[in-house]
């Protein structure tokens, strides 16, 4: 059966598992804190930050962060919701 | 509540493309019922907007392959071995 590109458990691999603990930069906090501040609002829920990342293209998801994979997902909800325009976000970069 | 602590039960191997909670490494497999967690609102329809309801039945299952694995699972992944 086909797995999606996040469904990796149990993915036959050579590489050791990378268990160093990193600290979290200030975009990674406030990325976690603008999905909780979106929930809080009842603008998104974690089901739908979750199938938004599982719906990122393989090889956009695969060079991306964990957190990376997040705003990619909060931005195409709010996105989807009408919350902000196509292109808001960039456009503000 | 469909089935009981220490029930042998199987994971579904069923297609489903959309968002759902249940690993690839897990179905078809055979494991034991655990604990039942209780109910919960539906991931597979919440991922998507709607309100996640009828709530559906979670259940923690022991798979013993070559480790000892525990994991959660919605009751329609799962049927009686």
């Amino acid at each position: 059966m086909e797995r999606a590109v996040h469904d990796r458990g149990g993915w036959p691999t050579d590489e050791p598992i990378d268990r160093r603990e990193h600290e979290l930069a200030d975009w990674e906090l406030l990325t976690d804190a603008l999905f909780g501040a979106c929930a809080r609002a009842g603008l998104m829920n974690v089901d739908e930050l979750r199938r938004s990342i599982e719906s990122m293209p393989r090889e956009q998801y695969e060079h991306a962060a964990y957190y990376e994979r997040w705003a990619f997902s909060i931005e195409q909800v709010l996105t989807e919701k009408g919350v902000i325009a196509t292109g808001e976000v960039d456009a503000r970069l | 509540m469909t089935f009981e602590v220490g029930q042998r039960v199987r994971v579904r191997a069923r297609e489903h493309r959309g968002h759902h909670r249940t690993p690839g490494y897990l179905k078809g497999r055979t494991g034991t019922i655990e604990r039942y967690h209780g109910t919960f609102t539906n991931p597979e329809t919440r991922a998507y907007g709607e309100s996640g309801l009828p709530e559906k039945a979670l259940y923690l299952v022991r798979f013993d392959e070559d480790d000892r694995i525990y994991a959660d699972v919605y009751e329609h992944w799962l049927e009686a071995e």
